[in-house]
C-alpha cells in the first residue's frame, strides 16, 4: 500500500533526450498505463524507475525519495517485469521464484524459512505449485508469464512495473494475465504502472492513461478522455474509430484506408 | 532431468564426498615404488591416535607414501577443486557455458612468466633459495588479468562482459606472441616450457601445498559465498539489477577470486586443461543448474576427478610420467562431446 511519485524525471541517452520532465503521482493501489507510439519513452520511464537507466529528477515511494545508490532498497519497494524476461531454460520454477526473494536475503546468506513460506504462498496463489520442480524451458508462454509475475510478487514490493506484459500472448492469455494483475492489485493493494500497446486493453484495465509522445506526456486521464480519434491521429498517425460500449469500455478500431 | 524430481542434494553431496575420499585413498595406495598397496590403509589406521595395527610398512616405505605420494594426491585435489570451482564461477559470471578458468589471460600470462624464468636460467638447475618458477607464473597470470580487466572495463560501457572477453583474447595473443619470440631465441628450453604447459603434479611437495593453500582457501570461500548471487545473475544484468544485485561489485569480486585461485594453482601445476569445463558441466547434468549446488559439488568432484586422473598419469608409461594435461584432455574431450550430444537430444 504505497503511493508512487515521479518528479521532473528526465532521461537522456548519449545526450539525446528520451524522456523530458515526467511528472505523475499514483495513489496507493492505482493502475496507471503508459501508452504512446514506439520510442515515446514509455519503457524508459519504467526502466528508470527500476534503476536500470540513469535519470535526473526523482522517484518517490510514500513521499520518500528512492536513493539511487541502493539497488537493494529499490528492489524491496519496486518489482519490475521486463518486456522479454531472460528466463534460463534449465532453471527450476521454484529456483526462479526464489530469485524474487533476493532483495530480502542478506548478501551472502541463504533463504530463510520465511522466504520459503513466501514462495510457497506465491506459487499456490498463482497456481504454479505443481510446476515447482519443472524446468522453466518446459513451460508454455502463458505459464511463463505467470511465473514472471510470481517472481515479482515474491519480491513483496508495493509497486509493480510491467513493460508490455501481454505482447507475446494470445488474446485469452492476455486477458488471464491482466485479470491476474488486477486481482492481485485489489487483494494486495499493489500500485501498478504498465506500458502497453493494445489501447483497448489499456483502457479496460487501467484507472488512468498517460499518453507519451517524443518523451513528453501529452495527455492524461480516463480512457474516455484520452482515447479519442483526433488525439490518436495526431500522436500515433493512425486513422481509427473509437467506439464506446454502453458499460463505458472504449474500443479502438483501426480503419482501412481503401474500401473494396 | 534431476531437478524434476525431489531434491537429492544430500545424496549427491555425500556421494561426492565419498568419491573424494576413495580417490585420495587409491591415490596414495598406487605407485611404482613403495609398500604393497593393501598395507597402506592399515598403516593409515595405525597412524590414527589411540589405534595400533601392525601394518608391516617400513619407515622407508612410509616415507615414499608420505613424502612423495601424499603431497601429490593432496595437490591434485586442491588443483582439481580450484580449477573446477573457478571454471563454474567464470561460466556464471560471463553467462557462457564454454568459458574455462584460463579465460582473461591467466594461462598465457602464467606461461610467459614461466618461460621468462626458463629462458633466464637456461638448463642450469636453480641455485636460488626459493624456486622462482611458481612466483613468476603467478605474477604473470595476475598481471595479464589485471591488464585484461582494466582495458576491458574502461571501454565497454554497455556490454561489459563481451568487451572483457575480447580484451582477454587480445592479451592472450600478445603474451603468446612475446612467449613465442622468447622461445625462438632460446631453443634449449623449449622442452621444459612444453612440459610445463602440459601441466604436471609429479614434483609436488608439501611446500607446494603450503604455497597455494592460502590463496586457494580464500578464493574458494569467496566463490562459495557468491553461489546464490550467481543464480540471480543468470537472468541477465538488467533483471539482476532490478532484483537488487550490485552486479559490478559481484562480478568484480567473483572474477578476482576465481583468478586468484587459478593463478595460484597454475603456478605450481602448470596448465591442466578441461577440468574447469567438464567438471561443472557433469555436476549440472546430475544435480541441476543452480549454482547453489554447482559450486560446492564442483569443489568435491573436481578434487576427485583430478586425483583419479593422476593415477593413470603415473602408471600408464611407467617409469616415465604421462603429463596429466594429456590424461584430462584425453578423457575430457570425448566426455564433452557426449555431453553436447545428450544436451541436444534433450531439447
Amino acid at each position: 500500500m504505497s503511493t508512487l511519485g515521479f518528479c521532473e524525471m528526465t532521461i537522456s541517452y548519449d545526450g539525446v533526450c528520451a524522456v523530458n520532465s515526467f511528472n505523475n503521482i499514483l495513489y496507493s493501489g492505482e493502475w496507471l498505463c503508459l501508452i504512446g507510439p514506439n520510442g515515446a519513452g514509455k519503457s524508459s520511464v519504467l526502466r528508470a524507475a527500476a534503476g536500470l537507466v540513469k535519470y535526473s529528477g526523482s522517484v518517490a515511494i510514500d513521499q520518500k525519495e528512492i536513493p539511487t545508490t541502493s539497488a537493494r532498497w529499490r528492489a524491496q519497494h519496486i518489482a519490475y517485469v521486463p518486456q522479454t524476461p531472460l528466463m534460463p531454460e534449465d532453471m527450476s520454477v521454484y529456483e526462479y521464484v526464489l530469485l524474487g526473494r533476493n532483495p530480502h536475503i542478506k548478501h551472502f546468506a541463504s533463504e530463510s524459512a520465511h522466504d520459503k513460506l513466501v514462495i510457497e504462498k506465491v506459487l499456490t496463489r498463482l497456481d504454479l505449485t505443481r510446476f515447482s520442480y519443472r524446468l522453466v524451458g518446459t513451460l508454455s508462454g502463458g505459464e511463463r508469464q505467470r511465473l514472471v509475475i510470481a517472481r515479482a510478487l515474491a519480491q513483496e514490493a508495493p509497486v509493480l512495473l510491467l513493460d508490455e506484459p501481454t505482447s507475446a500472448l494470445d488474446i485469452g492469455h492476455q486477458q488471464h494475465a491482466l485479470e491476474l494483475v488486477d486481482t492481485l492489485r485489489r487483494e494486495n493493494g499493489l500500485t501498478v504502472v504498465s506500458a502497453m500497446h493494445d489501447l483497448t486493453l489499456a483502457g479496460l484495465y487501467a484507472d488512468r492513461l498517460v499518453l507519451m509522445h517524443q518523451g513528453v506526456c501529452v495527455a492524461s486521464g480516463s480512457a474516455q478522455s484520452v482515447l479519442r480519434s483526433e488525439i490518436l491521429a495526431e500522436f500515433y498517425g493512425v486513422s481509427a474509430r473509437v467506439h464506446h460500449e454502453p458499460d463505458g469500455t472504449v474500443v479502438v478500431i483501426p480503419k482501412r484506408s481503401t474500401s473494396n | 532431468m534431476s531437478t524434476q524430481g525431489r531434491d537429492h542434494s544430500v545424496l549427491w553431496f555425500s556421494l561426492s564426498g565419498l568419491l573424494v575420499v576413495c580417490a585420495m585413498l587409491f591415490g596414495v595406495m598406487i605407485g611404482p615404488a613403495g609398500p604393497t598397496w593393501w598395507r597402506i590403509p592399515l598403516e593409515l589406521i595405525n597412524r590414527l591416535p589411540l589405534i595400533s595395527v601392525d601394518s608391516g610398512v617400513s619407515k622407508v616405505d612410509w616415507n615414499i607414501v608420505w613424502m612423495i605420494r601424499a603431497p601429490r594426491v593432496v595437490l591434485a585435489a586442491i588443483v582439481g577443486a580450484t580449477l573446477s570451482v573457478s571454471g563454474a564461477s567464470y561460466q556464471g559470471v560471463f553467462r557462457n557455458p564454454l568459458v574455462d578458468p584460463y579465460l582473461l589471460g591467466v594461462a598465457s600470462g602464467a606461461g610467459l612468466g614461466a618461460t621468462l624464468v626458463f629462458a633466464f636460467r637456461g638448463n642450469e638447475p636453480s641455485t636460488w633459495l626459493i624456486d622462482p618458477l611458481p612466483l613468476a607464473s603467478f605474477c604473470g597470470a595476475l598481471i595479464a588479468v589485471f591488464i585484461t580487466y582494466t582495458v576491458g572495463t574502461s571501454f565497454g560501457r554497455t556490454r561489459s562482459t563481451v568487451t572483457l572477453v575480447l580484451a582477454g583474447v587480445a592479451v592472450t595473443s600478445l603474451t603468446t606472441a612475446i612467449q613465442t619470440f622468447i622461445l625462438q631465441r632460446n631453443n634449449d628450453v623449449i622442452r621444459q616450457v612444453f612440459s610445463w604447459v602440459l601441466g604436471r603434479l609429479s614434483s609436488a611437495t608439501w611446500g607446494d601445498v603450503r604455497l597455494v593453500l592460502p590463496y586457494v582457501v580464500i578464493s574458494t570461500v569467496v566463490l562459495l559465498l557468491h553461489r546464490r548471487l550467481l543464480d540471480v545473475l543468470r537472468v541477465g544484468d538488467d533483471e539482476a539489477i532490478a532484483l537488487g544485485v550490485n552486479i559490478r561489485r559481484v562480478r568484480l569480486t567473483v572474477v578476482l577470486a576465481a583468478t586468484l585461485g587459478t593463478a595460484a594453482v597454475v603456478a605450481v601445476s602448470g596448465l591442466i586443461g578441461f577440468v574447469g569445463i567438464i567438471v561443472p558441466h557433469a555436476v549440472r547434468l546430475i544435480a541441476g543448474s543452480s549454482y547453489r549446488k554447482v559450486l560446492p559439488l564442483s569443489v568435491l568432484l573436481g578434487a576427485a576427478f583430478l586425483v583419479a586422473a593422476d593415477i593413470p598419469s603415473r602408471i600408464l608409461a611407467d617409469p616415465a610420467e604421462t603429463p596429466i594435461g594429456v590424461i584430462t584432455a584425453f578423457f575430457g574431450a570425448p566426455f564433452f562431446l557426449i555431453l553436447l550430444r545428450t544436451r541436444k537430444n534433450e531439447s
